[in-house]
C-alpha cells in the first residue's frame, strides 16, 4: 500500500492530510462548547480594562508572566484560588502564558494596589530589591488607545455575543457614552497615583498607557 | 540516473534563501543572545527605551529564528532536493520559476514587516502566531506559493516514486496550513468600532479562553513538529546519505517512522496545557502520546544512525557528517527529554521553568540548527560551483557551538529544576520557604552561564556565515560537480 501511495502523490497527500487532521479534530470539537461558558457573575472588562490589556499584549508581559494558577496547594498557597475554566469566558486573546521568570498575575488585583503598580512600573527593583523585571516609563507617557479598545469590545459584542449592556452586566454604548465612562475610571485610578504627568494628562482628557494597565491588573481577581 | 546527466538544475531560488537563511540566522540568534543576557543583567533591558525591553524582543527572536532562519534553510532545501530527487529543473517550467521567485520575495517582505510591526509591539500575542492579521494573510499567500511550486514540481517529476525527503516536505506544507489557518483565525475589530478611531491593525481570537488556549497549543506544538522536525527529518534523509554515500538504512523504518509520527504528533499538543483548565482527558491523552511519541522520534533518528554503518570513520574526517550525526543526536536527546516533560507529575514541577527553554533550545540549536547549516554546508559546492572555503574553521565552529549548547541546556536544566522545588517547598511550620523574588535571585548563575553558551553558539554561526561567503565569492573553483563528499581546502 505504502508503495503504491508514493507513487501517486495526490493520494499520499489526501492520505498524509487524514492522519494527520485527525487528532485536531478528536481533541477540539467535543468540549469546544462547554469551555466557553463564563462563570456566574463574570463581566465582561470595561474599556479602560481592555485599553489595559492591550498594553499588556503590547509589551508581551504574557512572555514572563502566567495567568493561569494550577490546582496545587503551594500554587493556591502563593497566588490564591486555581483557575477555572469559565473565568476566561471574555479572554480573547487568552493571555495564560507558558513561563514564569516572574510571578503568576491571574488574582494580582487581589494583593496589589495602584500604588504598588506604579512604583513598580517606574523601577521594579525599588519594590522588589533583586527584580531583573525590566522597567517601563514609557507606559508613564505613552497615551493608552482607547478607541481600538472600543472597538475590541463592540467586536466582542457584536460578533461574539459578550453581553455587554445587559442588564448587570459591563456597559458600553456608543463611543462617545464608552470614552466618557472610560476616563471616569481612569481618573479614579490617577487619583491614588502619585505621578504629575499622568494626573496632568489625564485631567487633559487623555489616558496614559500605565493607568489603564494598572487597571485591567486590578481586575484580575 | 542516465536521466540526471543532461539535466542541469536552477539554484537561483536556492541562493536567495541561503542568503536568508543566513541573514534572519544572524539577526534572531543575536536578539536571543542580548535576550539570555537580559535575564542575567537585567540593567541590558533598559538601553533603548521601550524597543529594547526583554518583552519586546522576546518575539522577534522566536519568529526571526522559527520563520525567518529556519523557513529560510526549509525552502533553500525544498528548492534543491525537489529538483534533485524528483528529477526536474525548474528552468523547464517558466511559469514554476516565477512562482519560487514570487514565494521568496513575499517571503522576506513578510519577515521584514514582522521584524519591524513586532518592534512597535504590534502583536496578538499568541506564541509563535503573534503577527497581526494583514501579515497573516500575507503567510497564506506564499505558503500557498510555495504549495504551488511542491505539487508543480511533483506534478512535473521524471522519478515515479517520491523519495522519503518529500514526504517530509509535503506533511509541512499540508499541517502547517491547517493549523495556521485555524489558530490564526481573527476578527479585525476596526470593523466593528463604530465611530471611534481606532487602529486598523488590531484584532482579537475568535476564540475566547480555555479555547484559544487549546487551539494555540494544538497549533505551538505542532508548528515545532512541521516546521522543526519534519522538514529537518526531511534533510537529514537527503543530505546524510548523499555526503557518506551511504544507503538510507532501512525503507521500513523510514515508512514506520513517517506515518508513526504523522498519526501521533497532533495529539501531543496537549502536555503544553496540563494542570490548566482544558478537559482532564486532552491533558491525559496528550501525555500518554507525547510518550508514544519516542516510538516515531527514534526510529528516524536510528534510521540515519545505522545508514552510518561500517563508515563511521567519516565521523573523524569529515565535520561535515560531525554536524549532521550531532544533530542526530540531539534530535534524540530532545525527543526524549520532551517525553519525560510531558509525564503529569514531572511536568507538575518543569512547567513555567527555565528548563522548557532548555529543552526547546537542545532541539532548535543542536538537531534544527546544526542541520540546517551542514545542509547548507552540502549545498554550497554544488550551488556555486566552488569548494568549501575552510575545513578547519568548519571543524572549530562544529566544537565552539557543540559546547555552546552543552552548557545551554545544562545551565537550564539546573536552572528549571532549582526553580520548580523552590516553588512548593514547604518549611516545618507548613508555610512556603522561599518568597518569588529568592527564586529568581538564585538562578543568576545559570542565567549567565546560558548567555555564554549561547554566545558560543553565535560566534560559530559567524564562523558559518564568513565560510558560507568565502566560499561563494572565493572557494576554489570546481569543474564538476562531487559525488559524496563535500569538498573542502584545508
Amino acid at each position: 500500500m505504502f508503495h503504491w501511495l508514493e507513487q501517486r502523490p495526490f493520494f499520499f497527500a489526501v492520505m498524509l492530510f487524514l492522519t494527520v487532521a485527525f487528532a485536531g479534530f478528536i481533541e477540539i470539537v467535543p468540549d469546544f462548547a462547554k469551555a466557553s461558558q463564563p462563570v456566574v457573575g463574570k463581566k465582561p472588562f470595561t474599556v479602560l480594562e481592555l485599553a489595559g490589556k492591550q498594553v499588556y499584549i503590547k509589551d508581551s508581559c504574557n512572555a514572563c508572566h502566567s495567568q493561569l494558577i494550577r490546582p496545587f496547594k503551594s500554587e493556591t498557597d502563593r497566588y490564591g484560588m486555581y483557575s477555572l475554566s469559565g473565568e476566561y469566558a471574555y479572554d480573547r486573546p487568552f493571555v495564560w502564558g507558558s513561563k514564569r521568570t516572574g510571578p503568576d498575575l491571574h488574582r494580582v488585583g487581589n494583593y496589589r494596589t495602584t500604588d504598588w503598580h506604579e512604583n513598580h512600573m517606574m523601577d521594579p527593583a525599588s519594590v522588589v530589591p533583586g527584580s531583573i523585571m525590566p522597567k517601563y516609563p514609557h507606559m508613564f507617557t505613552n497615551i493608552a488607545d482607547l478607541a481600538t479598545a472600543y472597538a475590541n469590545a463592540n467586536t466582542q459584542k457584536s460578533v461574539f455575543g459578550v453581553p455587554y449592556d445587559a442588564k448587570g452586566m459591563t456597559k458600553l454604548g456608543s463611543w462617545k457614552e464608552a470614552k466618557a465612562q472610560a476616563l471616569e475610571d481612569a481618573k479614579k485610578i490617577a487619583d491614588e497615583m502619585k505621578n504629575q504627568t499622568v494626573k496632568d494628562e489625564v485631567a487633559a482628557g487623555k489616558v496614559p498607557e500605565i493607568v489603564a494597565l494598572i487597571a485591567y491588573l486590578n481586575s484580575l481577581k | 540516473m542516465q536521466s540526471n546527466a543532461q539535466l542541469e538544475y536552477d539554484y537561483s531560488v536556492v541562493k536567495m534563501f541561503t542568503f536568508t537563511t543566513i541573514l534572519f540566522g544572524i539577526i534572531g540568534m543575536l536578539i536571543g543572545v542580548i535576550l539570555a543576557f537580559q535575564l542575567a543583567f537585567p540593567e541590558l533591558s533598559n538601553l533603548f527605551g521601550e524597543y529594547g525591553t526583554f518583552s519586546r524582543l522576546r518575539p522577534i527572536h522566536t519568529n526571526g529564528v522559527a520563520f525567518g532562519f529556519t523557513l529560510s534553510g526549509i525552502f533553500a532545501t525544498w528548492y534543491y532536493v525537489g529538483q534533485r530527487t524528483l528529477k526536474m529543473s525548474l528552468s523547464e517550467s517558466p511559469f514554476l520559476m516565477k512562482v519560487a521567485k514570487l514565494h521568496f520575495w513575499l517571503y522576506f517582505i513578510t519577515i521584514l514587516l514582522a521584524v519591524v510591526t513586532l518592534i512597535l509591539g504590534i502583536t496578538t500575542s499568541k506564541e509563535y502566531a503573534e503577527l497581526e492579521w494583514p501579515l497573516d494573510l500575507l503567510v497564506v499567500v506564499w505558503w500557498v506559493l510555495w504549495g504551488v511550486a511542491m505539487f508543480g514540481m511533483i506534478g512535473m517529476r521524471r522519478e515515479r516514486a517520491i523519495y522519503v525527503s518529500i514526504w517530509y516536505f509535503m506533511s509541512s506544507f499540508l499541517a502547517v496550513a491547517m493549523l495556521y489557518l485555524f489558530n490564526n483565525m481573527e476578527v479585525p475589530t476596526f470593523l466593528w468600532s463604530g465611530d471611534a478611531p481606532s487602529s486598523i491593525m488590531h484584532s482579537i481570537s475568535m476564540y475566547a479562553g480555555t479555547n484559544d488556549a487549546l487551539v494555540q497549543w494544538w497549533y505551538g506544538h505542532n508548528a515545532v513538529a512541521f516546521v522543526f522536525t519534519t522538514p529537518i527529518i526531511a534533510m537529514i534523509y537527503y543530505f546524510l546519505p548523499k555526503e557518506s554515500g551511504q544507503p538510507v538504512f532501512s525503507y521500513k523504518l523510514s515508512v514506520l517512522a513517517f506515518w508513526g509520527l504523522m498519526f501521533v504528533y497532533l495529539w501531543a499538543g496537549g502536555h503544553h496545557l496540563l494542570y490548566s483548565t482544558v478537559p482532564d482527558w486532552m491533558q491525559t491523552m496528550g501525555s500518554a502520546m507525547s510518550v508514544v511519541l519516542i516510538l516515531p522520534s527514534w526510529g528516524s533518528a536510528i534510521n540515519m544512525l545505522l545508514t552510518m554503518k561500517g563508515e563511521w570513520q567519516q565521523l573523524q574526517t569529515s565535520p561535515l557528517i560531525k554536524f549532521m550525526i550531532m544533530a542526530s543526536t540531539f534530535y534524540m536527546l530532545s525527543t526524549i527529554e520532551g517525553p519525560i516533560q510531558a509525564i503529569k507529575s514531572v511536568n507538575a514541577i518543569a512547567h513555567f521553568t527555565d528548563w522548557i527553554p532548555g529543552h526547546v533550545h537542545d532541539g532548535t540549536l543542536g538537531w534544527v540548527g546544526f542541520m540546517v547549516m551542514a545542509s547548507l554546508y552540502h549545498m554550497a559546492p554544488r550551488i556555486y560551483k566552488r569548494e568549501i572555503y575552510s575545513k578547519s574553521l568548519m571543524e572549530t565552529q562544529f566544537w565552539l557551538q557543540t559546547v555552546g549548547i552543552v552548557l545551554y541546556f545544562t545551565s537550564m536544566w539546573i536552572a528549571g529544576i532549582t526553580q520548580g522545588m523552590m516553588w512548593r517547598a514547604y518549611d516545618e511550620y507548613g508555610s512556603l520557604l522561599y518568597s518569588f523574588i529568592d527564586t529568581v535571585e538564585v538562578l543568576h548563575p545559570y542565567y549567565t552561564l546560558r548567555g555564554i553558551g549561547g554566545l558560543f553558539y553565535l560566534i560559530g554561526f559567524f564562523m558559518f556565515a564568513f565560510n558560507m561567503y568565502k566560499t561563494a565569492t572565493s572557494g576554489r573553483v570546481l569543474d564538476k560537480e562531487p559525488a559524496n563528499a563535500s569538498p573542502m581546502a584545508s
